[in-house]
């Protein structure tokens, strides 16, 4: 296998746009995984086409980071298929891996070496060094934020400094798919958006990115198109907008507990469809001016805001803790 | 299910190399404490049997005592640095700082990491035996060229010992783990293969059993190199050692693709 050489390094995401056309950037068929008589990844079927910024939600034990590590080979693959780039995993492993940055849900950052040390020593393992890599790494540590840390010890940097130095980390490579799964876990709102705004840019660039996460408004955010997976299958996949409109009625109003029980003896008259989410109530409908207008004529406090991804999340996957 | 089932034969690539290297610029940082304990140990080590006990041995096999143990320390002294290095280190960074699986985000498998931790093992095995015999020679006990071929001997009883070690950590569950690893197979070693006394003291069946284990094998090539003669039945003996070593990584290569790829 041939490792990118020092022109691709420097023509960052070129080859993304190149490759993108008619072949998926990711494709994955018939795809399932079975532990111990459980599937945990129940034949799930997903084409991501090159450039495009894709979502895996569900909640946990859903089967995302089953499905991602079959994704990058840590994961036999039980049944179907993986093709990454047009190549097969894993019998392409390599050469897949050579065209990916991953983004791992927890730290495996080198602690014995400074922030330049691990890029360095990351980029070896793909066969670069010289000067186009030099010049990588400084781009790297300006992307991140990181140029006065550069020789910074991992031990002394703060969560969110972490990941931007993982997230760079990845991209050494200059790859055409990035992988992330969870990665703004744990991050304060600062951290997260800096974080958006590098994934936002890597997307403009042309380069395909995967992200799994439990924050639903940075799914909402960040993705041309989320799927929804729940017990190791996807139950719904569409651009976020389209799976608002098609799965929950476009308006929501909340009032607590108590002033709900005092609400209208039978909701089954009212043009809305109410749930009861641990000690509030939220009501779904697609007339909030009507539901207003009782509401207020009982005199019951309460809130509307417009749908969202998560009322779509809760409706599809349930409302059940899941551990 | 069986399409991805490893090969049974691991296929380490030539990127192994820039694992080696990592590893290696992390000893780079520690480097002082570390030469210190290579140069220091032997030193202790030669003065203290060697003077001490000297004095009531005398003579072994035709050689001062001090020239007999400095031979058998220096296997001994590789096996124990290979396996702590393949035992500590490498669990260290297989399980508690996830540096093996950063790397799997990028060409490399697994073949190749492990294979890279037991050269590296080797390596370390290597350098602890140099230093040995730079003590060794600087006090006057070794004076024959032939010692230095006891070095790439040195070295594969290191990748063997390395690897052995490799395995141990691919089923440990925690450090404590390695504790019957030392107690069950490198201390018994260490005892019986001729490092401290000649094997030929022993009962028949503690030599056969000596025999059945590497460590004994590497003494009977390195020490007449180091005391200027050649090794009979080298080929048996680098046999074993190298039989053992082969085992132990394609063992130690599965084990660990068990544990980390699932």
């Amino acid at each position: 296998m041939t490792p990118p050489t020092a022109s691709a390094l420097a023509d960052d995401t070129g080859a993304a746009a190149i490759a993108g056309g008619a072949r998926p950037a990711i494709h994955l068929q018939g795809l399932r995984k079975v532990y111990n008589g459980t599937p945990a990844v129940d034949r799930i079927d997903l084409e991501i086409p090159a450039g495009e910024f894709f979502g895996l939600l569900g909640p946990n034990g859903a089967g995302k980071t089953t499905t991602l590590r079959m994704l990058l080979g840590l994961t036999p693959i039980g049944a179907g298929s993986v093709r990454v780039l047009g190549m097969d995993m894993p019998k392409q492993e390599r050469e897949i891996r050579a065209r990916l940055g991953v983004v791992p849900q927890f730290d495996t950052l080198d602690p014995d070496f400074t922030v330049e040390e691990n890029l360095l020593t990351y980029a070896s393992y793909f066969g670069l060094s010289g000067p186009a890599l030099t010049r990588r790494i400084e781009e790297l540590l300006e992307l991140a934020n990181l140029q006065t840390r550069r020789r910074a010890r991992i031990d002394t940097l703060s969560g969110g400094m972490k990941r931007r130095l993982t997230l760079a980390r990845a991209l050494i490579n200059g790859p055409e798919v990035v992988i992330l799964d969870e990665p703004t876990t744990g991050l304060d709102p600062q951290a997260r958006h800096h974080l958006w705004r590098q994934l936002r840019r890597l997307r403009e660039r042309g380069v395909t990115l995967v992200l799994t996460t439990h924050y639903m408004e940075e799914a909402e955010e960040l993705c041309d198109r989320v799927a929804i997976i729940d017990a190791g299958r996807i139950v719904a996949c569409d651009s976020p907008q389209a799976l608002i409109a098609a799965h929950v009625e476009p308006w929501v109003i909340s009032l607590s507990a108590a002033s709900a029980h005092r609400f209208i003896a039978d909701p089954a008259t009212l043009p809305a469809r109410m749930l009861e989410i641990a000690d509030s109530w939220l009501i779904y409908t697609a007339d909030p001016v009507a539901v207003r207008a009782e509401l207020e004529s009982a005199g019951l406090p309460h809130s509307t805001r417009a749908a969202n991804l998560e009322d779509v999340f809760l409706r599809l996957t349930g409302h059940d803790l899941r551990e | 299910m069986s399409r991805t089932r490893p090969p049974l034969l691991p296929r380490p690539s030539l990127r192994f190399v820039p694992v080696w290297r990592r590893n290696l610029r992390v000893w780079r940082k520690l480097m002082m404490p570390s030469l210190l304990g290579n140069f220091g140990e032997p030193i202790l080590y030669l003065l203290a049997f060697g003077y001490g006990f000297g004095q009531l041995v005398g003579e072994l096999d035709g050689m001062s005592y001090m020239v007999f143990i400095a031979s058998g320390i220096i296997c001994s002294s590789a096996m124990f640095t290979a396996s702590f290095e393949g035992m500590y280190s490498a669990y260290t960074r297989m399980a508690e700082q996830n540096t093996w699986l950063a790397m799997l985000g990028t060409p490399l498998t697994l073949d190749d990491i492990v294979f890279a931790e037991a050269v590296w093992a080797a390596s370390k095995g290597l350098l602890s035996a140099t230093a040995i015999l730079v003590v060794a020679s600087m006090l006057g006990l070794v004076t024959d060229a032939r010692a230095l071929l006891a070095l790439p001997v040195v070295f594969l009883a290191a990748f063997t010992f390395g690897s052995l070690a490799l395995v141990i950590t691919a089923v440990a569950r925690s450090y404590d783990f390695f504790l019957y690893y030392f107690t069950l197979a490198v201390t018994p070693m260490l005892l019986l293969s001729g490092v401290f006394f000649p094997l030929q003291e022993m009962p028949e069946w503690v030599q056969w059993l000596a025999l059945a284990l590497p460590l004994a094998h590497v003494v009977e090539i390195v020490r007449p190199l180091m005391t200027g003669s050649w090794p009979t039945q080298i080929v048996l003996h680098l046999a074993v050692i190298a039989s053992y070593g082969a085992i132990a990584l394609v063992l130690a290569t599965a084990l660990i693709h068990r544990r980390l790829i699932r």
